[in-house]
């Protein structure tokens, strides 16, 4: 184990696919950056938050691919490429420049297996930052993972910590099916343990960050650690929590969520998505469906609101779900109030 | 280039076999056995033709929503064509596809595709593969003047000259995107479009195949050779609507009926041949012999063939909930 930040440890994922495996490329906006610069520096940026530097150095400009900004040709580049054997991770800078290339995502990437009968792989990794809390305002912001869940095809994954961001990076280069990869930029500089050497986190398995007994709690991506402190917070009263980070939205591991449920009864879905068709009305949906018999309290869910990203400090600090509205509904949940 | 008397029977037969597949389709469509959406691509044989008679199994290609030529010209199984447009389970795709999302990834045919404008990006990710493969093979995308005009067309053209890509754009103009007519919906000239972005232009006469083929084989060799992408332009028409039932209001009454009498590519084609000698009636009526028996028998296998059961629905999916 090495303390290591989110950045550095996707990094250290991509490094590793690319030594293990060369039909894996990188593609993007500067991903290595300085093309066409005066510098004559090629390894100048390694991406926008620097997850890809290094690569071209260790790689070569064959695998490692700056591209215009072309969203549509980005993601179509990688579609195609899969189809045609190399094993391309992609990236978007933002998660919100899904919108410029939504065609290849959603009608090409998703469908190329199902609708080709079963005969064409599609293992492309589509990388991209999301997000509030970099006060980066409407159309840098958004978490988009709700929309991209909702598309049969594709696999979703939301990490955490530095270790589940390796762990589940290096599997989504190893799996044959598209997968959108959200890395949530208010946690690139977040540290945690790391293993070393190749470590795989498999999808569709949560993790349980806390064990309780009064309240089940279901968060994603930057809102586990809010919820860590909001759960660490009423312990000291007395009020325990099962925390679950499912990691991926789909495949979703709705057992664990369900198991939990059976032995609190009661639960709190936290998302840093606008509530409509989210991944917390989902998950309060699944509970109301197979756990309805668990439950004895209404499901609380918390999430942004149904607005745009704002950009001011003070306006994104109330768009935010917070530690504090996290804490009221786990008590709202547990007491009823 | 000179043609082999062996490559101009090919070339011949492939011809009439999306014709005869087209033509059939027509008719079978009337019956109503037929689900969803067919677009024809009768009239237009000389461009898939040509291109495809210049690629072998390690180059790839992408086509359109009016994709059943190119597959066949490509080397797709006409039977399997057959099953997957009836929606059969033993067709090519399951009877999952059907029409409009033909695919064969075993014979370099990555897909025809119901977006316009989609598949010219995918095929510049294919030309990666090439390029890293360093095969001298190569990518080519099937569009009709429509996508021409989609911004997802100008990405691929710049994506494909800044990483000077292995990467062939068929630029097929058959005189409609649809229900309006190419000269209203392209706002400028597309060879010079397609020039500005640094891409050479092979033009052809879309009703001939040699023509075709010779500037299909210049453009080709430009990109196998390392030099980057190149695009061929060729106009044709297309013999029926742009879907079938469509009742064509936007076509002037007998236009379809000229360009039969007066330029169809396989007429063309038949003349062009038997008067330099390089083959003989004989034989070209014995192939349109073999293809009206192949075909027939694909549509009678086609309807006799069992749908996919119920539960194929969950098949070739990572997870149903």
């Amino acid at each position: 184990m090495t303390v290591k930040t989110m950045r550095e440890a996707l990094n250290d994922a991509l490094h590793a696919e690319m030594a293990r495996d060369p039909r894996v490329i990188v593609l993007g906006e500067d991903v290595s950056g300085g093309a066409g610069g005066t510098s004559g520096t090629r390894d100048a940026a390694g991406g926008i938050f620097g997850v890809t530097k290094g690569l071209i150095t260790a790689f070569g400009e064959d695998r490692v691919i700056d591209t215009p900004i072309s969203e549509s040709a980005i993601v179509g580049l990688a579609n195609g490429a899969a189809l045609a054997g190399l094993r391309p991770v992609a990236e978007l800078m933002f998660a919100d420049f899904v919108g410029v290339s939504m065609d290849q995502i959603m009608n090409q990437m998703a469908k190329f297996r199902y609708m080709f009968g079963g005969k064409a792989k599609t293992p492309v990794v589509l990388r991209m930052s999301m997000g509030a809390g970099m006060n980066a305002a409407a159309q840098h912001s958004q978490t988009i993972y709700p929309m991209l869940t909702a598309i049969p095809g594709l696999k979703v994954v939301v990490p955490s910590t530095p270790a589940d961001a390796k762990g589940l990076l290096a599997t989504a280069i190893r799996d044959d099916d598209p997968i959108i990869f959200l890395e949530h930029k208010a946690l690139y500089s977040r540290k945690g343990e790391v293993p070393d050497g190749e470590h795989l986190v498999r999808f569709g398995e949560a993790a349980l960050v806390r064990e309780g007994e009064h309240c089940t709690v279901v968060a994603l991506a930057r809102m586990v650690g809010f919820a860590e402190r909001a759960i660490d917070k009423l312990a000291a009263e007395g009020i325990t929590c099962d925390l679950i980070d499912p990691r991926t939205t789909s495949p979703l591991d709705e057992d664990t969520i369900l198991e939990s449920l059976s032995n609190t009864g009661r639960l709190v879905v936290v998302d840093e998505s606008p509530p409509r068709c989210s991944i917390a009305s989902d998950i309060a949906a699944l509970a109301a469906n197979r756990g309805f018999k668990s439950l004895k309290a209404p499901v609380e869910i918390v999430t942004a609101p149904h607005t745009p990203v704002p950009f001011a400090r003070e306006l994104e600090r109330v768009y935010v779900p917070g530690p504090d509205r996290i804490e009221a509904a786990i008590r709202k949940a547990v007491k009823g109030a | 280039m000179q043609l082999s008397p062996a490559q101009i029977l090919k070339a011949y037969r492939q011809m009439r076999l999306i014709r005869d597949f087209e033509e059939r389709l027509h008719v079978e469509n009337r019956t109503g056995e037929i689900a969803g959406f067919t677009h024809l691509y009768a009239g237009q044989e000389a461009i898939a033709v040509g291109v495809c008679e210049n690629l072998d199994d390690r180059d790839y290609i992408i086509s359109t929503h009016r994709g059943h030529g190119h597959c066949l010209a490509k080397g797709c199984d006409p039977k399997g064509m057959m099953h997957e447009i009836y929606g059969r389970a033993d067709g090519l795709c399951k009877g999952r596809g059907g029409s409009m999302h033909i695919a064969d990834l075993d014979k370099g045919m990555l897909g025809a595709n119901g977006i316009v404008g989609a598949g010219q990006p995918i095929a510049v990710g294919a030309a990666v593969a090439c390029k890293l493969r360093k095969d001298g093979s190569v990518s080519v995308s099937f569009g009709g003047d429509g996508a021409t005009n989609q911004g997802t067309v100008f990405e691929a053209m710049n994506m494909a000259v800044v990483l000077k890509l292995p990467k062939v754009f068929i630029i097929e103009n058959n005189g409609y995107s649809e229900h309006t007519g190419a000269s209203y919906g392209i706002g400028s000239d597309v060879v010079r479009r397609t020039e500005g972005f640094g891409i050479p232009v092979f033009q052809a006469d879309g009703f001939d195949f040699f023509s075709v083929h010779e500037a299909a084989r210049q453009a080709i060799e430009h990109a196998r050779s390392g030099k980057g992408p190149s695009a061929v332009y060729a106009v044709a028409t297309r013999y029926f609507g742009h879907f079938e039932g469509d009742p064509q209001n936007y076509r002037a009454k007998g236009e379809v009926e000229r360009f039969r009498a007066e330029k169809d590519c396989l007429m063309g084609f038949r003349n062009k041949v038997l008067e330099a000698a390089l083959l003989d009636a004989a034989e070209l009526d014995r192939i349109d012999a073999e293809i009206a028996g192949l075909i027939d028998a694909s549509v009678q296998s086609a309807r006799a063939a069992a749908p996919p059961p119920a539960s194929a629905v969950y098949d070739d999916v990572y997870i149903s909930y």
